[in-house]
């Protein structure tokens, strides 16, 4: 065959697809147009005041933007769209919030070392991964130096932490801790044993039955008040306390789900060949009920990376927080449409790459025929 | 539902006092020079009053209350470490101790001077709620609202005192509801709204915001006190002192003129109030248990009360403040600090 028959047919092929799904009718005709125009209408205006009339650093005189005045649009409004200026002003305090900036590279360490401390435990065909996964183990030690301090590097309070660091640590930190827990939450859910399982029910449905900001609040308004004098756990710990608490008790839930999956069978017959309880749970249920479980695990995930930003109402500067502190500097504010979408393109890239990854995951676990 | 709440807050806060001042060993000010700087509970963001700028420095009238202190306490101004509050958890942690003192735009209300178990040490920005309208109006007094849309954030006091107010004159108004402040701020520029009302120092924010600040008038009237000041804890009176002439250093030096520009040449001056001020006469720094030079400090390194007026929300800001009833007493206005004697 050649290869204009082969175009022909492609074509014709896509022509067809048209046919079929856009314009079959009258009525899905003139709803195709429209949506196309809607589509071009929104797009073209997003593009345009985003990209193509938007100042980054400097405006159409050629001039570098240092506050809010010099935006084109601010001076010569309705011409120009996007100042962008507000984001590479604040860009450090973005990735860092208002940690001294002499000692950022120990951030940019961690950052740069994050994803090898995760990809042994992400992808099971890399080589070396008994290396990586030893290091998963190192990494939070390693990173708790680094970014707090310790004898030979000048301590940084917590306070000072800001910005994507707070929304990852939290994030990062959070799910990392809540999900050993979990599995034990979920395993003691179904035990026969009458007090752990009435305790972790209790625990699951009251972590479950309040609204996160109220167990931040708990955490961070309540929990000092009862300590004595002069122990004041630290604002970032309590906030990931509250966090860890509550993301435990939806990953217990979706394991949960994944356990009551496993067919008795599968237990009755670890048993009989002699296979202890932990035995049977390490080797035969949890490795499925797990596989199972990951759609909703990587769920709860992805809510509780946005969730994070639930911080700022105790005054933590993570993302949001920081972003709002941009707009209420004198310098900045009103640049409302701007700090909002870069915040939501960072919040969207993490959260869009966790929902990949699980789709990825789901291929891959994929043994049965069904 | 109200009563319910204030009686869980006032168990809250009750608990919170009497471990606080269970637990409350050393005074506030051996801990402050124990750890070496000073934990100011500062605005998560408020334009001109607390807010991180590009470098991450604080910068506002409120921080530099905090940095007065410090000055006063470690003869170092940036010796403040600021820990944001939110307005929900910022009486909490000036509880629990995890601030020395709160600086962030709080009104000073008998129910949280007395109840809330807290100490305000003075004021150091008198508010209140005001209107702004657009010039082309041609409105120049609050009197002559009649029958306008108001633009009005829900629940709040503001709501109350602005039914008030237009009741009292005879007057009738429509309001338009807005949830926040910048709903409102977006309703009143689409002329949503014919007056836009909420505190006065709020308003001059916004107009600050808008793209012809000069096309909006804040109008004289203000309809509601609100004196916002630094507090402490109840039950610390020699730090509530340091605190509360740490801001009195700030205004008596404006009074008596001297600036953080000429500190030095007023060292030599023949005022004996500008000597006892400045340390040259010694002996009032240790009753409050600081050196001598303490008020010297705090003038040089963060200035008058004007000074830091002039240089966060004053006219030549974009926030454009006029001083109104933040000038001193003999200026018209109704800041007045106690004598320095």
């Amino acid at each position: 065959m050649s290869s204009t028959a082969i175009q022909i047919i492609s074509r014709s092929k896509y022509y067809n697809w048209l046919v079929k799904n856009l314009f079959s009718s009258w009525v899905n005709t003139i709803l195709t147009v429209i949506a196309l125009i809607f589509v071009y209408q929104v797009g073209s205006f997003f593009l345009n005041w985003a990209i193509f009339d938007a100042d980054f650093r400097y405006n159409f005189q050629g001039e570098l933007i240092i506050d809010r005045g010099f935006c084109s649009k601010n001076i010569m409004p309705g011409e120009y769209g996007a100042c962008w200026a507000i984001i590479f002003a604040r860009w450090n305090q973005f990735m860092y919030g208002l940690y001294p900036i002499e000692e950022a590279w120990r951030v940019n360490l961690i950052y740069a070392l994050l994803p090898l401390a995760i990809i042994g435990i992400l992808f099971d065909k890399i080589p070396f991964r008994r290396y990586f996964i030893y290091f998963t183990f190192i990494f939070p030690f390693l990173a708790y130096f680094m970014l707090y301090g310790g004898p030979g590097l000048s301590v940084v309070g917590t306070n000072k932490w800001g910005g994507l660091l707070v929304t990852l640590f939290l994030g990062v930190t959070g799910i990392g801790l809540a999900f050993p827990l979990s599995i034990l939450l979920a395993l003691g859910r179904r035990s026969k044993m009458p007090i752990i399982k009435s305790l972790c029910v209790v625990f699951i449905e009251f972590i479950r039955g309040v609204p996160l900001i109220t167990l931040l609040f708990t955490a961070n308004v309540m929990l000092p008040l009862f300590l004595p004098d002069g122990v004041n756990p630290d604002n970032l710990l309590r906030a990931l306390v509250a966090v860890t608490l509550f993301q435990s008790a939806y990953m217990a839930e979706a394991i949960r789900g994944g356990l009551q999956a496993i067919p008795r069978g599968q237990v009755e017959a670890a048993q009989s060949l002699g296979l202890s309880y932990w035995q049977t749970t390490r080797k035969i249920v949890l490795p499925q009920a797990l596989k199972i479980a990951i759609p909703p695990i990587v769920n709860t995930c992805i809510g509780l990376f946005k969730d994070t930003s639930l911080v700022l109402i105790i005054g933590l500067f993570d993302l949001l927080g920081i972003g709002r502190a941009a707009l209420a500097d004198m310098t900045w504010t009103k640049l409302y449409y701007e700090v909002y979408v870069f915040i939501s393109l960072v919040f969207f890239i993490f959260c869009f790459g966790m929902s990949r990854y699980s789709l990825y995951l789901e291929k891959k676990l994929k043994t049965d025929n069904s | 539902m109200t009563k319910i709440k204030s009686l869980f807050i006032s168990l809250v806060l009750t608990l919170g006092v009497s471990t606080a001042i269970a637990g409350s060993h050393g005074s506030t000010h051996d801990l402050v020079k124990e750890r070496g700087k000073l934990m100011c509970g500062s605005n998560t963001g408020l334009a001109g009053f607390g807010a991180p700028n590009d470098a991450g420095v604080w910068e506002g009238i409120d921080v530099d209350v905090c940095r007065a202190v410090a000055a006063a306490v470690f003869g170092d101004a940036s010796k403040v470490e600021y820990v944001p509050t939110t307005s929900k958890v910022r009486f909490t942690v000036l509880q629990s101790g995890e601030i020395d003192m709160l600086s962030r735009n709080t009104t000073w209300t008998l129910s949280r001077d007395v109840d809330l178990g807290l100490e305000f040490v003075g004021v150091n920005y008198y508010d209140g709620q005001g209107f702004m309208v657009n010039k082309s109006l041609g409105v120049s007094s609050a009197m002559e609202l009649d029958g306008a849309s108001v633009c009005i954030q829900v629940g709040t006091t503001t709501e109350m005192n602005l039914a008030d107010f237009f009741k009292a004159n005879g007057m009738s108004y429509e309001s338009v509801p807005v949830e926040t402040n910048s709903e409102a701020d977006a309703a009143y520029t689409a002329g949503r709204c014919d007056v836009y009302t909420t505190d006065a120092s709020g308003l001059y924010a916004s107009r600050a915001g808008y793209p012809d600040p000069s096309a909006h008038v804040v109008l004289p009237e203000i309809v509601s006190k609100e004196p916002l000041g630094p507090a402490v804890r109840h039950g610390d009176s020699e730090w509530a002192d340091i605190v509360r002439w740490s801001l009195n250093a700030m205004i008596i030096g404006e009074e008596l003129g001297i600036t953080s520009a000429n500190v030095d040449e007023m060292k030599s001056s023949k005022n004996p109030e500008v000597l006892r001020l400045l340390g040259v006469d010694a002996g009032y720094g240790a009753m409050l248990g600081l050196s001598d030079d303490w008020a010297y400090n705090i003038l040089s390194q963060v200035g008058n009360y004007s000074e830091s007026f002039e240089k966060h929300i004053g006219p030549n800001t974009p926030i454009n403040i006029q001083r109104g009833l933040n000038a001193l007493y003999k200026d018209g206005g109704i800041l007045y600090a106690p004598p320095f004697r």
